[in-house]
């Protein structure tokens, strides 16, 4: 790939002082340029103190002196004006439901395997598929209802789907916490700018949760969010989801299943329990079922599950839709299941089960990006243009043992967006993670979603596990 | 509400308490420290401390003396004692962020805050200044706790959980500091009613915020059975032994209504020591021996708080 300067959410091709910044972001510009840097500096300690006191954070495993620390905010928001955002909603609404119809189809009938389209192999040995539920139908036929799409855009035009959360996508309470604390900050920027609100999202979480509710449900279905505690990650945000949902926050231990139901115990008695928001793993969810030493689980949700009493959000086996190695394959699975052309462009990948593929990755490893399959956070992946020679040298070795648990992709120009460091206000790498519910009404997204920053000059890694920051992301009107 | 939450609910009520209790144990006792020796001052005022904190076998098991900035760093800001008021913080803390959401934010944030300062003061205290800012940044979270509780929190089980929890810390809290007075030996020499006996009953009622109650309730000196009298079976002072379980039994009262009525062995044993509390005369109490009393009351203590863990599952 070309080595073209990245396009700027704020500037486009333009050069910063040419004075020309892209319609959605003149306001945006304005407010820059009349706050000196040392304004900038207490709007962002202003914000910084604010996530401090409500407790805002986020564990980093393996970093004992972070046990909890800060994700960093940016104060320079990002802007996407409302004729971007309706494309990007149309693609995702239609990728969210191939990914619905590809899991009814791989633990149903598969036919997309009888078609050829995606090999048996993949789909049958991958870690991620969950022979518990071959034949299991989720209400409605969902399975994912909230999924995070992390999309990254290369120019004007060009957004290209990085990849797709369907497990237990994390992030949504900085959406929502980044917007409070902007509007905190800079009321008068809000309201000259008339920002699509995105604090409607718990209110629509819940009501997407209540309509996936078993059928022998009451009226007012008992939703709970099931944590594995507060030594998770992202504790804050399953107890700040739970808050604003008005819905319990459940350790394991908290639920018994009894005649295949789930209760949860309360200081008056079990109660019964019909959807369960979990935020925990598949492999920890029934140690019945996955993983027999899992402390963390409810042993018998599984029976519940498949007797029809409980909804587990999202479904078990969800794992097979979001692997990195399916992943090449959703063009493919978007057209077969809806008939439709991709409107979200996939990153060109090289699966290295493949020899061919495996062959050009190891030639080209310092001009990629290697991932492994199953792999998230960040965690685990070669970025080969800022790898040193030894690192890629130990990663071949990896790649040659196992060449199935990795894919490769190009490395992408991510556009950059105007970011404030110690040194002024400097462009750096950006994504968008938007959060996509399905309920039985349909699919909907909040306009908006959890832009995340590299904070490292030329950094393309923008996971908060790696030091990668975020941002609020404003859609608004053109 | 679910169980684990109640539970946790209620030891962030019990370790609120605690804390606060021992940030006023050290002001008082380092008040009594600093007398000259005739009246009181640097005898076994750390001792006492020790013991009313119910510490004394923990730190003597260090081997270290009993000295006033070792006492002092152990009680206050020592990760390694498992009750010092850091732990404390920190557990009521830990106890509150896992259940979050039972909180309001304005409750959470003062909890929340005063882990925070307590950061700040690392594991050393510096200086007799650092030592001070500490106790009232403790004594000001904690009450910055209680307020924000009492003015945002549903009157709903999550309130009377943390309510509950505090005041079965704070009877506990009582009973042990005046308890110690049989712990601490007097001098040779003194007799009971010198000046050195005045200034460690005063400190006991310092410890418990007392003082001017006890003028406004007596209108008189400093006696024994008058101390003992406020802290045991007064119904007007927030601390005392009678108050805690009036407290504590209104508490299970509203808990037991909200749940249609249901009374369970906790409420029970609350109402019998409440009522016995409310007959007994102090005169009473004296003759039959103040120490063995509170001995029984500590130990009927842990039993109400055991049988409230059972009967709400926690």
């Amino acid at each position: 790939m070309a080595k073209i300067a990245a396009f700027d959410e704020m500037f486009g091709h333009a050069a910063p002082d040419a004075g020309t910044v892209r319609a959605a972001y003149t306001k945006v510009r304005d407010w820059l340029d009349a706050s000196p840097q040392a304004v900038m500096e207490t709007r962002r300690a202003q914000a910084e103190l604010f996530f401090r006191r409500i407790g805002i954070t986020f564990a980093v495993y393996g970093d004992p002196d972070a046990a909890e620390r800060l994700i960093p905010f940016d104060i320079v928001p990002r802007v996407l004006p409302r004729s971007e955002w309706a494309t990007l909603e149309k693609g995702l609404v239609q990728r969210v439901k191939a990914l619905n119809m590809f899991l009814a189809d791989v633990y149903g009938a598969r036919e997309i395997l009888r078609a050829g389209i995606v090999p048996e192999a993949l789909v049958l040995h991958n870690p991620g598929f969950c022979l518990p539920m071959i034949g299991r139908r989720p209400m409605h036929d969902i399975w994912i209802q909230i999924a995070g799409i992390d999309l990254v855009r290369t120019d004007a035009h060009e957004f290209y789907v990085l990849e797709d959360n369907a497990r237990t996508p994390s992030g949504v309470s900085y959406m929502l916490e980044n917007r409070e604390v902007m509007l905190k900050l800079v009321p008068e920027l809000f309201h000259a700018m008339k920002v699509a609100p995105v604090e409607t999202y718990p209110e629509a979480l819940l009501e997407t949760l209540k309509s996936v509710a078993p059928s022998n449900a009451g009226g007012d279905p008992v939703v709970v969010l099931l944590t594995p505690g507060q030594h998770n990650s992202a504790f804050y945000e399953h107890s700040f989801l739970a808050d604003k949902l008005g819905i319990e926050l459940v350790e394991g231990s908290d639920l018994a299943v009894k005649d295949d139901v789930v209760y949860m115990r309360t200081t008056q008695g079990p109660r019964r329990v019909d959807v369960i928001y979990r935020r925990i793993d598949d492999a920890f969810l029934d140690p019945l079922t996955f993983k027999a030493e899992s402390t963390l689980g409810v042993p018998g949700l599984m029976n519940a599950f498949a007797a029809g009493n409980v909804t587990i959000s999202n479904a078990p086996g969800t794992g097979v839709a979001d692997d990195k190695a399916i992943y090449s394959y959703m063009p493919e699975i978007v057209k077969f299941y809806t008939g439709e052309d991709p409107i979200l462009n996939n990153v060109p990948t090289w699966r290295c089960r493949e020899p061919e593929a495996l062959g050009y990755v190891l030639d080209h490893l310092s001009e990629l990006v290697v991932k492994e399959v199953d792999g998230s956070g960040g965690y685990g992946m070669l970025v080969g243009p800022h790898a040193p020679a030894a690192t890629i040298a130990a990663f071949a070795a990896k790649l040659r043992a196992h060449p199935e648990k990795f894919i490769a992709q190009p490395t992408l120009a991510l556009s950059t967006c105007p970011t404030l460091c110690d040194s002024g206000i400097a462009p750096r790498h950006v994504d968008l993670r938007p959060f996509v519910l399905t309920g039985a009404g349909g699919t909907r997204i909040v306009p908006g979603g959890l832009t995340r920053v590299a904070l490292d000059p030329g950094s393309l890694v923008v996971n908060s596990s790696q030091g990668g920051g975020t941002k609020d992301t404003w859609v608004v009107d053109d | 509400m679910l169980s684990r939450t109640a539970g946790n609910l209620y030891w962030v009520g019990r370790y609120i308490e605690r804390a606060d209790f021992l940030s006023r144990l050290i002001e008082a006792t380092l008040r009594l420290s600093s007398l000259p020796q005739s009246y009181g001052g640097a005898t076994n005022a750390w001792d006492s401390a020790l013991a009313a904190a119910w510490m004394t076998a923990p730190y003597k098991a260090r081997g270290v003396p009993v000295e006033e900035d070792r006492v002092v760093a152990f009680l206050a800001i020592d990760p390694d004692n498992p009750s010092s008021i850091r732990r404390c913080v920190e557990a009521a803390r830990a106890n509150a962020r896992a259940v979050r959401t039972a909180l309001t934010l304005e409750a959470w944030e003062a909890i929340n805050g005063a882990w925070l300062e307590m950061q700040k003061f690392g594991t050393r205290l510096v200086d007799r200044e650092s030592l001070t800012s500490l106790l009232e940044a403790v004594k000001a979270a904690m009450q910055a706790f209680d307020g924000a509780a009492h003015r945002t929190m549903l009157r709903a089980d999550a309130y009377w959980f943390i309510r509950l929890g505090s005041a079965i810390e704070r009877a506990d809290n009582t009973a042990r500091v005046l308890d110690v007075k049989y712990h601490l030996l007097l001098p040779r020499g003194e007799t009971v009613g010198g000046s050195l006996d005045y200034f460690q009953w005063t400190t006991i009622l310092r410890t418990v915020s007392a003082l001017t109650a006890y003028r406004w309730v007596y209108r008189d000196s400093v006696k024994p059975w008058l101390v003992a009298d406020l802290l045991i079976l007064n119904q007007q002072i927030p601390r005392s032994l009678a108050s805690c379980y009036g407290d504590a039994l209104r508490y299970l009262d509203r808990l037991s209504n909200d749940a249609g009525g249901r009374r369970g062995p906790a409420h029970r044993l609350a109402a019998a020591e409440h009522a016995k509390l409310s007959q007994l005369k102090i005169e009473t109490i004296f003759s039959a021996g103040l120490h063995e009393f509170l001995s029984n009351f500590i130990a009927g203590n842990n039993r109400l708080g055991d049988a409230i863990a059972e009967q709400y599952l926690f």
